[in-house]
């Protein structure tokens, strides 16, 4: 039986009817969602996911995708996606800014704070649908960059370990020497006194 | 069963003309193609935020331009609101109004902004209308063992 991959999205909008839109969007597209009305409350959900993550609970709170609206009173969709892209915990979540205003220069500025995408509201389940092999690809590269991570440590491993063989293999040596010596004086000893 | 088919048709019809009039435009068919089983009144409850929404925002319009010195960005905060969820709807001529309404509001024109919340109260009070005959008559086809028509 094969397992569909489950994304669990954050999405902001301070208004109602997108929040509503954008939330039947994802879930139609198979995300789990959650949806809040704000900058803040979306650092604070964050925040929220990083002490769990620090306390060692299982995944289910771990966000792998923000969606946020650009205008919102207080903190833009714009101020959230640096503040993300500056926390060295939330800066690989992939961001996609929204906006009703088609604004070429908007659109480049988020994009180069590292927004993944830009969509145009009214969002459509076609821009929503695009996430999902998105995500998918992020994952697979991300479990092929495991075993050579893996291999990497290993070997950062095997040379301290191998360091610290090397300076007790000598020290071993050492002794290996005193003992011969003493060996061969012993047996020279003991063939005196048993003839 | 003929009843169900004549009121289906009424329905098919006068949605079209919605279409044709330019209250409703591609964005509400989006809605209706988003709802299924899971949620089957997916449209009437974004419908319903979106008139509850409106109605408080066209209040607080009317508050902030009632002001002695008015506050243009209150307001421009408040159109912009209203266009985004119009729009989200597919309530082309109310999303129309509030574009011009925009444009007022840049240039503080105190005058043309009354003239827009008017414009605006009068477009919203249409589309309202019309939608809730048209929720009326769906209502109508469940109630005679129909189904909606797409």
């Amino acid at each position: 039986m094969a397992i569909e991959a489950q994304f669990h999205v954050l999405a902001v909008d301070d208004n109602l009817i997108d929040r509503k839109l954008i939330e039947k969007l994802l879930k139609t597209s198979s995300f789990q969602v959650t949806a809040v009305d704000s900058g803040s409350k979306a650092l604070e959900f964050l925040g929220l996911q990083e002490e769990e993550q620090r306390n060692h609970h299982p995944q289910e709170m771990e966000v792998n995708l923000i969606i946020t609206d650009y205008s919102m009173p207080g903190m833009t969709g714009y101020d959230l996606l640096r503040k993300i892209k500056e926390s060295s915990s939330l800066k690989d979540i992939p961001v996609v800014i929204m906006s009703s205003e088609n604004i070429p220069s908007r659109i480049n500025r988020c994009l180069e704070e590292g927004a993944e995408d830009f969509f145009l509201k009214p969002v459509q389940l076609s821009d929503v649908s695009k996430l999902r092999p998105h995500l998918l690809r992020r994952k697979a590269e991300e479990e092929e960059e495991k075993p050579q991570r893996n291999i990497r440590k290993r070997k950062a491993i095997e040379e301290s370990l191998t360091h610290m063989l090397m300076e007790d293999l000598n020290k071993f040596i050492s002794i290996e020497d005193i003992f011969g010596e003493l060996n061969y004086e012993f047996s020279h000893k003991r063939w005196k006194f048993g003839s | 069963m003929d009843g169900v088919v004549q009121l289906q048709r009424q329905l098919l019809d006068y949605t079209a003309l919605l279409f044709q009039e330019g209250f409703l435009n591609d964005q509400f068919t989006q809605l209706q193609q988003l709802q299924d089983e899971t949620n089957p009144d997916f449209v009437v409850e974004v419908v319903s935020l979106f008139f509850e929404d409106s109605e408080r925002l066209l209040n607080e319009l009317a508050n902030t331009l009632d002001q002695q010195s008015i506050d243009f960005r209150k307001v421009d905060s408040h159109v912009h609101q209203l266009k985004g969820s119009s729009s989200s709807i597919g309530a082309q001529r109310v999303q129309n109004v509030c574009i011009a309404f925009r444009n007022f509001c840049d240039a503080q024109n105190t005058e043309g902004c009354l003239k827009c919340l008017q414009q605006v109260k009068n477009e919203y009070s249409l589309v309202k209308n019309k939608l809730e005959t048209l929720f009326k008559l769906e209502q109508q086809i469940l109630a005679a063992g129909g189904s909606i028509p797409m």
